[in-house]
């Protein structure tokens, strides 16, 4: 396991700028995870740490080695693609194997068996070892390629929405699971995710990105609760982050134009009266969409309270994020 | 697909095509088994008027192919001591003697030779350049795949003249180096164009996954990419064989003895002793042999290649 160090990474395709001076380091050790919209940076970025893409600019540094003059073998990164990317010639057996097979590698055979066998049975595939990689299903696949990742002992492990095709049970059982082996590994990890629950119960680091820019880089707690910019405080939140005029509920600082509103910011009985749109009961909590002066908000209540459509309830705000009229963070 | 689906055919349907399909099939194969019975008759019944279909077989034609003969007179045959085998007692049958082997056997050596070491050298070359055209950024990449085709645009006899002159300069007339490299040089457009279209089909992920699994580019080609291309490699494999395996007209005019291919020589059969029929017929199926086995060996991957891009998995 090492450290790596990105400094102003840079990459366009054509007119396209896909990496704009990224400056990050990843400790050796942390799960960081890159956090952005389709199109912003995250993929072609690990693409240029693993080597698969040429730099345009800026440096690599693996385990304090510059690597531009390396190929991708000689990196030693493991990576899980989104598109799984099974060899489809061969067995899930020899796909796990192909790794450390590897003319760099070359383990021992009864050291490969081990290693597959620990893997598969991580992984929930051991039943499936000696099917062809072509017949499984989805599910089946990316498990097979996370597999193939972690047979390894690589520098940095590099996953691109690694559990994106999983289906829900299965996706909070790995995530459990890639979580475990990190840490026990004490493994280095960079991880491309849209899901919120990934991002904030794997992460130690969370990097967001913005058109190729790294906006904020943090740990998950700070870019949720300190995040310094409308558009970061909108990659986190789950039901998202309420955004409002600074004049609707007043009282804010001078140059703040709009005030962003975590559902859980927003106290109940108090304050301005808002109308209740509906209730979205989801077990252990439920959603309150309101109207106020012409704005949706959603807020959460408890699940046993029940508003009818129509009702009228009292809210403030508490503790709101500040920003100016470019979305920045003001307080 | 499920066995209801709408778009399966019905019963009847299969039925009107598979009675199509069988039709077709027999009225193509017609000239082939009529070659390999003619192969069987003697020269008179290969000759009969009207055509015999049932008959004694006989392996003279056969005998014949693989032999020369002299004719000798009925009392120096009487003088012999009995025939040693089958073939003596054939010939002695028509007042002659085997002198000795004929040169069917070489040429069909020589056609093995060059139709296998042609194929070879056009598939090894042309999965080369298939796979640097489909991977890699080379400048006038288009132009120089078009030029690549274009070498096909004419009937290769149409340079027959210059490539004449050109190899009896070089020495390569009449070699078996000659004949490979031609006939790799004819192949090689359609074994590019063609595999370039099979390796297009394979994902670049499967490299890329191989490259950071810890192996180089080269590893990952012959590891990742051939295994894939394998159908193709297979179905390119049948045309660059059956290409060289039949071409006569450029054998009749490079090769006359060391390196001569069966097609050119079968013929010279029929002027040997009269129309030894039976014995070019004989020729003609020992030389389809090889294509066929060849082809029935590959057959799997060659029928994915022919409907390839058609149902993309």
């Amino acid at each position: 396991m090492a450290e790596v160090v990105l400094r102003d990474l840079s990459k366009r395709f054509g007119d396209t700028v896909a990496v704009d001076g990224i400056d990050m380091v990843i400790p050796d050790g942390a799960f960081v995870v890159l956090l952005g919209p389709t199109g912003a940076g995250k993929t072609t970025t690990l693409r240029l740490i693993a080597g698969l893409e040429k730099l345009d600019a800026g440096t690599v540094h693996i385990g304090g080695r510059d690597v531009a003059a390396e190929i991708p073998a000689q990196r030693d990164v493991a990576m899980v693609f989104q598109q799984y990317s099974l060899y489809p010639h061969l067995s899930v057996r020899e796909n796990l194997a192909f790794p450390l097979k590897s003319p760099i590698l070359k383990t021992p055979k009864a050291e490969i068996d081990r290693k597959v066998a620990e893997v598969a049975e991580v992984l929930q595939i051991t039943h499936k070892l000696d099917n062809k990689a072509t017949a499984l299903s989805g599910g089946e696949m990316q498990r097979v390629s996370i597999g193939r990742a972690l047979v390894r002992d690589p520098s940095i492990y590099l996953m691109d929405e690694p559990l994106s095709s999983l289906d829900a049970k299965l996706r909070t059982d790995l995530r459990v699971e890639l979580k475990r082996i990190q840490a026990s590994l004490g493994a280095t990890l960079l991880y491309v995710t849209h899901d919120q629950i990934e991002a904030m119960t794997m992460a130690t680091h969370v990097g967001v990105l913005n058109e190729g820019r790294l906006v904020q880089f943090g740990s998950p707690r700070e870019i949720y609760e300190n995040p310094n910019s409308l558009y970061v405080a909108g990659r986190l939140g789950l039901p998202r982050i309420n955004v409002l005029p600074a004049d609707v509920f007043g009282g804010v600082p001078d140059g703040v134009t709009q005030i962003g509103l975590r559902p859980e910011h927003i106290a109940q009985g108090e304050g301005q009266e808002a109308e209740v749109i509906r209730v979205e009961h989801l077990g252990d909590q439920a959603r309150l969409h309101l109207t106020l002066k012409g704005h949706a908000i959603t807020t959460l209540t408890d699940p046993h309270q029940d508003y009818a459509p129509g009702a009228h309830i009292k809210i403030a705000p508490r503790n709101p994020l500040c920003f100016d009229a470019s979305g920045n963070r003001i307080a | 697909m499920s066995a209801h689906s709408i778009t399966e055919p019905s019963s009847r349907q299969k039925w009107v095509a598979g009675t199509l399909v069988i039709l077709y099939a027999l009225i193509t194969i017609t000239p082939l088994i009529w070659i390999l019975m003619t192969g069987f008759k003697t020269p008179p019944d290969s000759i009969s008027y009207p055509p015999k279909v049932v008959f004694t077989p006989s392996l003279e034609g056969y005998v014949n192919l693989f032999t020369t003969r002299t004719r000798v007179s009925p009392e120096a045959l009487a003088a012999l001591p009995p025939p040693a085998n089958f073939a003596e007692e054939i010939v002695r049958n028509r007042n002659m003697v085997i002198a000795g082997p004929s040169k069917f056997g070489e040429r069909f050596m020589n056609s093995v030779i060059i139709g296998f070491g042609s194929t070879f050298l056009s598939i090894f070359l042309g999965t080369l350049a298939a796979y640097a055209f489909s991977r890699f950024k080379i400048p006038l990449a288009d132009d120089l795949l078009f030029f690549i085709l274009s070498t096909r645009m004419m009937p290769p006899i149409a340079v027959a003249i210059p490539i004449f002159l050109m190899y009896r300069n070089l020495g390569l007339s009449d070699t078996h180096l000659g004949m490979i490299l031609l006939y790799t040089a004819v192949n090689i457009s359609l074994a590019v164009w063609l595999l370039k279209g099979f390796i297009d089909e394979i994902p670049r992920e499967y490299e890329e996954a191989a490259l950071i699994d810890g192996y180089t580019r080269f590893q990952a080609f012959y590891k990742v990419v051939l295994p894939q291309a394998a159908t193709g490699i297979a179905s390119t494999a049948i045309f660059c064989l059956i290409f060289a395996w039949n071409e006569y007209a450029f054998a009749v005019l490079l090769t006359s003895g060391t390196a001569q291919t069966a097609p050119p020589f079968i013929p010279t059969i029929i002027g040997v002793g009269g129309l030894d029929w039976p014995a070019v017929a004989a020729g003609a199926t020992i030389f389809l042999l090889p294509v066929m086995i060849f082809t029935i060996l590959l057959r799997k991957h060659l029928l994915r290649g022919i409907t390839f891009g058609a149902v993309r998995k």
